[in-house]
């Protein structure tokens, strides 16, 4: 197989195989999640269950002064790979033309120097991430094998991004059939690992606040 | 209670429900729950961290309720539920947690893992992987009617004497009042002062009210331990008295557990909504202030603070009530620094009291508590739980502090005005 066609089957075959896994395999975890149902509550609520729900979903995303302060190294760090991959992800002007494609519509990207920045920065932080997973001394009791995974599948896409995008080495078809790749892989694996937060934080989320929000207390 | 793994591992799965899944889906490994916990804050064990402590019910989850995890189980992947297992983790569920439900305050995603930690104590307690301490009290709450074994008589007679001292007649047993009165066994006991100021309040303020000699224990053990079957029980005994009697509302004593136990698990475990309101003692306080029915003649001169008990206030709902009731007898009132919602557990509720095991670690894991003290320094600790306000004492004895401990109510009733 040249460069050429396994770039072709990269983003030909390869990203439909991966997308349709993806898609399939989010709803099916949807599906396994919602169809449990959860009990109706008979007590007399002291107040809203649905406002407190929707509240809590965004407010979750800021830490208390508190919790800040005790774990500032591990939520810093996942603000700045979270909002790094989203940029990344979404904003350099290769990504936009490649989602243009498949959808029918673009949006303006932001300049390849700021990309630049924000791809050096989130691997940097990702890099952080994992060394203070295995040595905060709670993170290393918690991690398993699925996290070091997820990370893995994480940062690879960001690396190899970063380089196709510098042609560091190889020529650049096989660089990009190697970031593609990189990406179907973290598709597929997405839905059966935690990377599935990403969706299901804000049913828990929402969980959490109406529990709470029923007897009165803002989550 | 026969126990046997299968019993245990049937009851975890019974467990299992959409916010579990949601919840379990979720969880990253952050670690962030752990610098909640003062289990592990105060022990700096990692084995403590609130999540860890699901890992039964997770495992349940992972293997019965998800498609990789059908898999795994298929080919003999998954990890296994068994005695060993369960055993391992005793510690854990019941030692290690006093359901305070700060780690569900602070989950970046969401997940209430208090609520799944109460969840495996399900699994645990039909295993038969309960402490010792907690199946004698649940025990004695089925057979006797109380964890600490107090029966009518031992009620009657505190009644007699409280009616003695203060010339007031304490209602036994009457139909058709506003209020009937549930009691731990703690305050018939130890402070049987509670019962003298809930009369002389409600004297003061037109209130007809009553206990029950068939139904007054407040506490539920079942709701500790983890078997809902008991703890419906316990409900339900109370459930049958309030409608015989048709009372308006069902009173839920100075005591934490008992007010998740009757007021938001109750209804959801006997399967029907009550024909009666179920206030705890401080919201009704605060109703009979907000209606002119409670004034105060005089003030405490010493400074106070407040220990929210966590089933009152983060799982409660009620933690304005005790500040307006405060300040009517304060002029003197510091907050402690995470006061409210965020406050700090005194360390021994969810059982954690009767489980005599964990008496070293409780009493380890005060020093939270004592920080936050330290940090305002009160002359008097006001609560409105018996079960914090006797490990209050112990822990404060332990660290040679000299801080008295008040019941909210019983303040109330000394500073009650004449008119």
């Amino acid at each position: 197989m040249t460069e050429i066609e396994l770039l072709s089957w990269a983003r030909g075959p390869g990203l439909q195989i991966a997308s349709i896994v993806f898609v399939a395999g989010v709803i099916i975890r949807f599906f396994e999640i919602l169809v449990l149902g959860r009990k109706a509550n008979l007590a007399e609520a002291k107040g809203r269950e649905m406002s407190s729900g929707l509240k809590t979903m965004i407010t979750r995303t800021v830490p208390d002064k508190a919790t800040f302060k005790r774990s500032s190294v591990t939520i810093v760090l996942g603000y700045i790979f979270h909002i790094g991959l989203f940029v990344i992800c979404f904003f350099s002007a290769p990504h936009i033309l490649f989602l243009k494609d498949i959808i029918g519509f673009g949006w303006p990207s932001l300049p390849t120097a700021v990309i630049d920045a924000f791809a050096v920065v989130t691997i940097i932080a990702l890099v952080a991430t994992l060394v203070n997973r295995l040595t905060n001394k709670v993170m290393r009791y918690l991690t398993n094998f699925e996290d070091l995974l997820t990370w893995l599948l994480t940062f690879l896409p960001v690396v190899t991004g970063y380089i196709a995008f510098h042609r560091i080495g190889f020529t650049a078809p096989s660089l990009l059939a190697i970031h593609i790749l990189s990406v179907e892989l973290l598709l597929i694996v997405f839905p059966f690992t935690k990377l599935m937060h990403a969706f299901t934080l804000f049913i828990a989320r929402w969980y959490n606040g109406a529990i709470s929000g029923y007897r009165g207390v803002a989550s | 209670m026969s126990a046997s793994i299968e019993k245990g591992i049937n009851a975890l799965k019974r467990q299992v429900d959409s916010t579990v899944a949601a919840f379990f889906s979720s969880c990253v490994h952050c670690g962030l729950c752990a610098e909640a916990c003062l289990f592990y804050t105060e022990t700096g064990d990692p084995k403590r961290t609130p999540i860890n402590k699901t890992e039964p019910l997770r495992r349940i989850w992972k293997s019965e309720f998800t498609l990789v995890g059908r898999v795994g189980k298929m080919l003999g992947l998954t990890k296994k539920v068994d005695d060993k297992f369960l055993e391992e983790w005793q510690e854990l569920v019941y030692d290690s947690c006093t359901m305070c439900g700060r780690c569900s305050m602070v989950c970046p995603v969401g997940n209430d893992i208090t609520m799944m930690i109460r969840k495996t104590r399900e699994g645990m307690a039909a295993a038969g992987q309960a402490p010792a301490g907690l199946i004698g009290a649940t025990t004695r709450s089925v057979t006797i009617g109380s964890p600490m074994g107090v029966k009518w008589p031992a009620l009657r007679a505190q009644i007699k004497h409280v009616e003695e001292d203060t010339g007031l007649k304490v209602p036994v047993d009457v139909e058709d009042v506003e209020y009937m009165l549930l009691l731990s066994s703690m305050e018939i006991m130890n402070f049987p002062e509670f019962i003298e100021a809930v009369a002389k309040i409600f004297k003061k303020a037109g209130a007809t009210w009553t206990i029950s000699s068939e139904a007054f224990e407040a506490t539920n053990s079942g709701i500790q331990i983890g078997v809902s079957d008991i703890a419906a029980e316990l409900v339900q005994r109370i459930v049958d008295v309030a409608d015989k009697l048709r009372v308006k509302t069902v009173i839920s004593p100075e005591c934490g557990h008992a007010y998740t136990a009757i007021r938001w698990d109750g209804p959801n475990l006997v399967g029907k909504a009550f024909n009666f309101n179920v206030r705890h003692i401080l919201e009704v306080l605060d109703d009979l202030r907000k209606d002119g029915r409670l004034k105060m003649a005089s003030k405490e001169s010493q400074r106070l603070t407040y220990h929210d008990p966590c089933q009152i206030a983060r799982r409660g709902g009620v933690i304005d009530e005790p500040r307006n009731l405060i300040n009517m007898i304060s002029d003197d009132f510091v907050e402690m620094p995470d006061a409210g919602k965020m406050n700090w557990c005194c360390g021994a509720g969810g059982g954690v009291s009767a489980n005599e095991r964990a008496d070293e670690l409780r009493l380890k894991v005060f020093e939270r508590k004592k920080a936050q003290i330290d940090a305002v320094k009160p002359d008097a600790i006001i609560s409105a739980c018996s079960n914090c306000r006797i490990h209050l004492e112990d822990g404060l004895e332990e660290y040679n502090m000299d801080i008295p401990l008040l019941s909210l109510t019983e303040t109330l009733a000394e500073h009650l005005a004449d008119d």
